[in-house]
């Protein structure tokens, strides 16, 4: 005879309880740490490079880089002053909170002020996955166009920090700041938003300053 | 591509609870999905048979339930909904500022199992 169970459970479940783990190594150490995402050449590692060089004298940086193949990312992290992990992910599109707790393995936590971890570039599925980060933040780019909150709504939900990359590239293409802002605002209202260009290095002060105010917050908790 | 693990997170819960009820083999799914998750059912489904088989979910009947994305005007406070799948502002008063009230959800609702 056929019974019906109730079970409602997040089918998110098992990745979120791993995520909540890594959360409280992660606190354990006052480390505080980011989950960067992006589209593709985005700039998710440009803006690794970009950071690094103003903060590696006064704190010590780990990096993890998730990428479907190659060594590229990490190679390019650890260039630019941080300690690299690489995570391959083995052609899945993103990391998932129990690859994140491999990758910490490898790392002394104690020892750093702040984690980087650069997802898998893609716009949809690194949304459904938590790794335990403190703060997600999202890098649009100019190029990519002004529609993309409105095609991806789920990746701008969930941020708590916006970056807006290649403004040296506003007066080339077609891109309606007022449009896209008012598709980040229906999502998410009070984000905090960095329009940056991590060519010229324009705006990457702001950015750099509200990651040191986080690193300190997190140090004396 | 993210409905890979998604199914398999979906297949381990069922398993649970369906081994808890000591089930000889579960029957149904139903899932709920609200309109803001980015998941597919034709994917899901498409791993489904690959990935049950062999386990007592083999053969089951996935349900999709799902849900519209509603949300809630901060500046005249009426309630509106997605139209078309598009993210619109506030179709009485323009206002962008808004609360999502529903459209997040993504559960394992419940099982049939015999």
């Amino acid at each position: 005879m056929t019974k019906n169970i109730s079970v409602v459970e997040k089918v998110h479940s098992a990745n979120d309880q791993l995520a909540t783990e890594n959360k409280l190594q992660l606190d354990q150490a006052n480390l505080f740490s980011l989950n960067i995402m992006a589209s593709p050449g985005a700039g998710k590692t440009s803006l690794i490079e970009g950071t690094l060089p103003l903060i590696k004298s006064d704190y010590k940086i780990a990096a993890i880089d998730g990428d479907v193949a190659t060594s590229i990312d990490a190679d390019r992290a650890a260039e630019a002053g941080a300690t690299a992990v690489q995570i391959n992910t083995g052609g899945q599109c993103h990391i998932d909170a129990h690859m994140l707790r491999n990758a910490l393995k490898e790392l002394d936590l104690d020892e750093f002020d702040l984690l980087l971890v650069e997802n898998v570039g893609n716009l949809i599925c690194p949304a459904s996955f938590k790794l335990g980060t403190d703060k997600n933040v999202l890098i649009a780019s100019i190029p990519e166009g002004d529609d993309k909150p409105y095609k991806y709504p789920a990746m701008y939900q969930d941020v708590d920090a916006l970056i807006i990359n290649k403004i040296d590239l506003l007066p080339y293409v077609k891109f309606d700041m007022d449009y896209f802002k008012k598709g980040v605002q229906m999502l998410n209202p009070d984000l905090i938003t960095f329009p940056v260009s991590c060519t010229s290095g324009e705006g990457i002060d702001n950015w750099v300053n509200w990651v040191v105010d986080h690193i300190k917050e997190k140090k004396t908790s | 591509m993210h409905e890979l693990s998604i199914t398999e997170q979906i297949a381990s819960i069922a398993i649970r609870h369906g081994e808890e009820n000591e089930a000889e083999k579960i029957t149904d799914l139903y899932l709920v999905i609200g309109e803001l998750s980015t998941v597919i059912d034709e994917s899901v489904q498409f791993y489904w048979d690959l990935i049950t088989e062999d386990t007592i979910c083999s053969g089951a009947n996935l349900h999709f339930k799902r849900i519209p994305a509603k949300f809630h005007c901060l500046d005249c406070d009426k309630e509106y909904q997605m139209i078309d799948g598009e993210l619109t502002p506030c179709p009485f008063c323009q206002s962008t500022k808004m609360n999502i009230l529903q459209g997040k959800e993504f559960h394992l609702d419940s099982i049939n199992i015999i």
